[in-house]
């Protein structure tokens, strides 16, 4: 524990510090449950889609195979060399409770309308359309997944450094200050009664010395 | 503000080819001493990615260069189950994370 000077100016300036403290404990108690109920809403909302993304996506991949059974992998991969469409990700930033999170849209451009698909049909196996159409249908989980899984890394450390602030408040500035306040205003006090005693004495004194007076 | 970004994905080369048909840039990455090359390569901001899936297999050996980017707002990696199935290792980050955040493991994964 650091060392206080017994003054009054110490005095009033520590009991501004342990107001301060208290405030702000209780402002960041109030922010860390916030973040924590916001928190359990994304777990759970993650935990949903990264089920269904990974369903998905094995679903996805067994039609893969079987496409892949059908025809050769040589031409699979050529089939899919050059997609049609192309991806363009849009990022912008949330706002949780001051920390900053991804939201992400997307822009899905492709050359001529609804198609998809960047291959003919006349040389490809019809599982392969299936396999890619599964696909498409997770990407939109995947997105989500991902926006969602890095606000869930984002509010964990943004909770643990919360959670770590309240506790250093509440275990270590806060009753640091209580003591290092009651200890001044002991040493204050006892400052005061000893004046006090001395003043009383100095008087007796005086008063024996002008009128003899004696108690 | 919205800012235009792309999608990479990365692992195995019969899982990438999938995802090309969607417009994905795809990395394959077959030995896996080149997946921290590669990884490193598109994860730089100048590669201009926000979002990487990583195939479960290839990201074992990731993993520290992985949780460099867990605060980064800027990129998420995220982890898929490649064609062996899932290996469980995007379940096992998502109880890092609680557990950091709370102190202990409370969805029991």
């Amino acid at each position: 524990m650091a060392t206080y000077t017994p003054t009054r100016m110490v005095l009033n300036q520590l009991k501004a510090r342990l107001r301060t403290a208290r405030r702000g404990h209780k402002l960041l108690k109030d922010k860390r449950d916030e973040l924590m109920r916001n928190f359990m809403d994304i777990i759970k909302r993650n935990r949903d889609l990264r089920n269904e993304v990974e369903t998905g996506l094995t679903e996805a991949f067994a039609a893969f195979s079987s496409a892949g059974a059908v025809m050769s992998l040589d031409f699979m991969e050529q089939a899919l060399m050059y997609p049609r469409s192309k991806v363009k990700l849009e990022v912008s930033r949330k706002n949780i409770m001051g920390v900053t999170v991804p939201a992400y849209g997307f822009d899905m451009q492709s050359e001529n309308g609804a198609d998809v698909l960047p291959y003919g049909f006349a040389q490809t196996s019809g599982d392969l359309d299936d396999a890619i159409a599964k696909l498409s249908e997770v990407f939109k989980s995947m997105l989500a997944l991902a926006e969602i899984e890095k606000t869930m890394q984002m509010l964990a450390k943004e909770i643990e450094m919360t959670r770590r602030r309240v506790n250093a408040l509440e275990y270590s500035t806060i009753p640091e200050l209580e003591d290092a306040i009651k200890y001044i205003s002991m040493k204050l006090s006892e400052n005061e009664n000893s004046t006090k005693v001395r003043l009383m004495k100095v008087k007796d004194m005086v008063l024996q010395k002008a009128h003899d007076f004696q108690y | 503000m919205v800012a235009m970004y792309k999608i990479a994905v990365m692992g195995g080369s019969d899982t990438v080819t999938c995802f090309k048909a969607l417009g994905f840039d795809c990395y394959a990455v077959d030995d896996a001493g080149r997946a921290l090359e590669v990884f490193r390569r598109i994860s730089s901001p100048e590669a201009g990615y926000a979002i990487i899936y990583i195939e479960e297999s290839c990201a074992q050996d990731l993993g520290d260069e992985i949780a460099e980017f867990k605060d980064d707002p800027a990129l998420a990696v995220i982890l898929i189950p490649g064609r062996e199935g899932s290996l469980g290792l995007g379940r096992a980050a998502l109880a890092k994370a609680v557990e950091k955040a709370i102190g202990f493991n409370i969805i029991g994964d």
